[in-house]
């Protein structure tokens, strides 16, 4: 868990227009001052000063990213690999397929489990959403939407709601009802508004917020009850294919991967960039945090999956192979954070040693793209979706 | 910058977003390399040869061999490459499957490669319709048939135009060799194959939702544009950073640490519920079971924020801090929480709770923060908002971690958690056992019916006297383990 204390001031009034405002704590020429995300914004559309051109504003914004590199390589004194030389090397694994979902009559593209372990909810391209027992194989409750491409989908903490969206630009929170009769899709509240398809949604600690992603280019924090939106984050200028909030206790981020090939991580409090990677060639379309929280890894149509720490401020490690053509469309970590489970567009999940940088493993059984992977939340098991109409559950 | 406007087209619209052609692409060049490529030899038609025939085996052979795997995953590699259309089979060409035996293929003409540049058009799909329809009437598939007539009607206007074409590309076939005329039919026909799918077929062309925005058409760079850049990368050059060692030291000390604990790694005790289909993990390990299990009570000595986020470790911290008489802290952080995460609309009103309860000069749980976190808890307080306690909020946690944590874990209601705490033995399960536990898989009670409960239990607790809650969370679960085997009756 990260020990950092932020100290910073987040709420306040802003040193501009001194308007009480979430804050973002920002430098001019070494300075630290806590604008408003107005005066910010303010500040960057100023037009050209005296003296300045676009040729000399370019320059001068490619001499502080060489600077950012620079400082960056100062504290970069150990690799991954070399760490981890000194670490036994795993066991084979035996991980086999323990169940097949069949249910979705079209592509499955999106999955999450239920804090009970073995509950999980699934979405579809034809928008049905069906809520399963995976260990029975029971499905418990099903409902359609009036949408296809549903592509998030999410298990609120208490499991007792699940949220779902996609080409509809809407985020819709279900209650779950005890009641087989009762018609779900009625009881639907739409919480999240975006100007584009909704690309992920996930809770945050309780079933009363919700984050969202948007092939708009935003992401979005939503308070579920009101539908009120209390931050926008604003700073991808690609559709924002994924995201994923932070574990730590004192966690007040999450971090986003899009089309821009970036992966940023965000303060949820002040909807301020804090930090931005970009190193895959292509688009970002799967986030997720190592299970400490310091670190995270994505999954990219350039056929790689990366490793960045986020306290180092670098990316750390790089899994690829000469045999992986296809895209990356999912990660997630096991429970130690030894294991990178990512499925693949050929149909294959490779498993990875985090450390290594090795693959420890390739499972195959989807017929079709796989469209996300999920470790359920006590590390037990592997779920897997496809747009081969099924789910897999391995161990 | 962000809210685009939705007519710009980039020329996504006919552009597949397959950053793996370009890769597959360098592939099919090594294969095709006459001296480390993929053997070739010719095939032998009725009367004429078609040169450059590969088979399947050496085709999986070169890959297994080029990319270091095992067979299973060279026909995975190879049977993709065969689905996007780079090679496509001589027998059986509807299948796009890299067979592992003395099947011929060929390497599809660049032409004919999956492409970035232009769509792939209907109006060349039905001139190659009809081409075949000219020469032979009746040779249609079905769904082929059905696509013409659907461009039929839908093309109408420049039917003539398609028609007259077909004809000139039939007539222009007939003057070449019959070698180079069987080969241009296999190849178009592949083409077709692979970018008209049969229903029912998995098309690996089919990569799903436009991408709205592409990101490497120019972009008009303003001055706001770089200004914004310049902004963001200064304050991630102040922004302060650790020394990797340091860093990724602490990340592999993490796996080193949980190794035990993940059940991929290691051994689930007794057994893993997906493995054996024997419940017994989950029942142990419930949120609120009156005895953890030894396991669990382990990873609350891992950290602080691992105690706290297990609801059966929190109350056995608590119950500590009651004998210690600082069970105000958690109280507060647990109410701090509370206001971060809960509803917009109960935000101010709780704020003002928290503040009468925990803060105020007098107040019934007043918690000891130093003077500047109270002075900017104080002034947030006048405009209230979510994180307007966060700076307490640290303050506590901080002060739990560093001073009762370490005190927790040395105190004698840690250790007499820790004796009790159960280590289950492995389960050994026959194969007849297997099958009798798989056919007996229950379901579980819903969260909704736990929740209901919980509820129940909570307004019970706030109507009597103050219970010890380890008792009533044990309560609680020993009714849940009891899941009946159907599932309860709809209430109400």
């Amino acid at each position: 868990m990260c020990d950092q204390t932020f100290v910073a001031i987040t709420f306040g009034p802003c040193d501009s227009c001194g308007n009480p405002s979430p804050l973002m704590n920002i430098y001019i020429k070494s300075e630290a001052i806590n604008y408003c995300s107005f005066c910010v914004e303010m500040m960057a559309c100023r037009g050209l000063q005296k003296g300045e051109s676009l040729a000399t504003l370019k320059t001068e914004s490619d001499t502080l990213k060489k600077k950012l590199e620079e400082e960056r390589g100062k504290l970069n004194d150990v690799e991954l690999h070399q760490v981890a030389e000194k670490i036994e090397v795993l066991n084979p694994l035996s991980v086999k397929t323990r169940r097949v979902m069949k249910g979705h009559t079209n592509k499955v593209l999106c999955m999450d489990w239920c804090s009970d372990k073995r509950r999980l909810v699934s979405s579809s391209q034809d928008g049905k959403v069906i809520v399963w027992d995976a260990f029975t194989l029971n499905k418990e409750h099903g409902l359609a939407l009036p949408c296809t491409w549903v592509m998030a989908c999410a298990y609120a903490p208490s499991g007792c709601a699940v949220a779902c969206g996609g080409l509809d630009n809407k985020c819709s929170v279900i209650p779950l009802s005890l009641d087989k009769n009762e018609n779900l899709a009625a009881k639907k509240k739409s919480v999240a508004m975006h100007t584009n398809y909704v690309s992920g949604c996930t809770f945050t600690n309780s079933d009363m917020q919700m984050l969202t992603s948007s092939g708009d280019g935003t992401c979005a924090l939503w308070d579920v009850e009101s539908g009120q939106l209390l931050q926008s984050f604003h700073g991808h200028t690609a559709d924002v294919l994924s995201l994923d909030f932070a574990p730590s206790e004192t966690g007040n981020t999450f971090v986003s991967g899009g089309c821009d090939k970036k992966a940023n991580v965000w303060d949820m409090r002040s909807g301020q960039n804090i930090q931005s990677f970009e190193s895959h060639e292509s688009d970002i379309n799967c986030v997720k945090y190592y299970p400490s929280g310091d670190a995270f890894a994505s999954a990219s149509d350039d056929a790689t999956c990366r490793f960045y720490d986020l306290r180092a401020d670098r990316e750390v490690s790089v899994y690829k192979k000469d045999s992986l053509i296809f895209g990356a469309s999912s990660v997630d970590f096991s429970m130690s954070g030894r294991l990178l489970f990512a499925g693949y567009n050929d149909y294959t999940i490779n498993v990875w040693d985090v450390l290594k940088g090795t693959r420890a493993s390739i499972l195959f059984g989807h017929e079709n793209r796989v469209s996300k992977v999920r470790v359920s939340p006590d590390g037990t098991a592997l779920c897997s979706a496809s747009w081969d109409n099924t789910l897999r559950i391995w161990a | 910058m962000t809210i685009r406007n939705t007519l710009r087209d980039h020329g996504q619209r006919y552009r597949p977003r397959m950053a793996c052609l370009k890769k597959a692409e360098k592939v099919l060049l090594e294969m095709q390399d006459p001296k480390t490529g993929v053997k070739s030899q010719p095939q032998r038609l009725v009367i004429t040869t078609i040169p450059h025939a590969i088979t399947g085996e050496d085709i999986l052979s070169w890959l297994a061999d080029r990319f270091q795997v095992d067979t299973q995953e060279a026909r995975n590699v190879g049977s993709m490459l065969v689905a996007l259309g780079y090679i496509y089979p001589l027998q059986d060409h509807k299948r796009l499957v890299i067979k592992p035996d003395a099947s011929l293929y060929r390497f599809q003409t660049p032409y004919f490669w999956p492409t970035q540049q232009w769509p792939v058009e209907d109006t060349d799909y039905a001139i190659y319709l009809a081409k075949r329809n000219i020469r032979k009437k009746g040779i249609l598939e079905l769904h082929e048939q059905e696509q013409y007539n659907r461009l039929h009607k839908w093309m109408n206007h420049k039917w003539d135009f398609i028609v007259m074409q077909a004809k000139e590309q039939y007539r222009a076939a007939k003057e070449r060799k019959k070698p180079d005329r069987v080969v241009f039919d296999c190849q178009e026909r592949a083409y077709w194959v692979v970018h008209r799918p049969p229903p029912g077929t998995v098309s690996a062309m089919d990569y799903g939702l436009e991408r709205r925005i592409e990101p490497n058409a120019d972009e008009t760079k303003t001055p706001d544009f770089y200004e914004r850049i310049m902004i963001f990368t200064q304050q991630s050059i102040m922004r302060p950073r650790v020394k990797s060692s340091v860093s990724i030291g602490a990340l592999v000390k993490y796996c080193a640490t949980y190794n035990n604990h993940d059940p991929f790694l290691s051994k689930c005790l007794p057994s893993n519920p997906w493995l054996t289909d024997d419940i017994t993990y989950w029942n142990l390990n419930m949120t609120n079971v009156a005895i953890p299990t030894k396991m669990r009570v382990e990873r609350w000595t891992f950290s602080f924020g691992e105690l706290l986020s297990d609801p059966r470790g929190r109350d056995d911290f608590r119950l500590f801090l009651k004998k210690e008489f600082s069970g105000e802290n958690l109280a507060f952080w647990e109410v701090c929480e509370d206001l971060r995460w809960g509803a917009a609309v109960t935000m101010r009103e709780k704020a003002e709770q928290i503040y009468k309860t925990f803060l105020a000069r007098g107040a019934p749980r007043w918690i000891n923060i130093d003077g500047k976190t109270m002075e900017i808890t104080v002034n947030g307080l006048k405009h209230p908002h979510r994180y307007v306690l966060d700076a307490a909020q640290t303050h506590i946690y901080m002060l739990m971690k560093k001073d009762s944590y370490g005190r927790y874990l040395k105190s004698p209601v840690f250790k007499d958690t820790v004796k009790k705490a159960i280590c289950p033995e492995e389960q050994k399960f026959t194969d007849a056992q297997l099958e009798q536990n798989a056919k007996n898989r229950r379901p579980s009670l819903s969260p909704i019916v736990l929740r209901q409960q919980e509820q129940e239990q909570r307004a019970k607790m706030a109507a009597n006297a103050p219970v010890d809650i380890t008792q009533v969370m044990s309560k609680l679960s020993k009714q849940g383990k009891e899941a009946p085997p159907c599932p309860p009756p709809a209430k109400k």
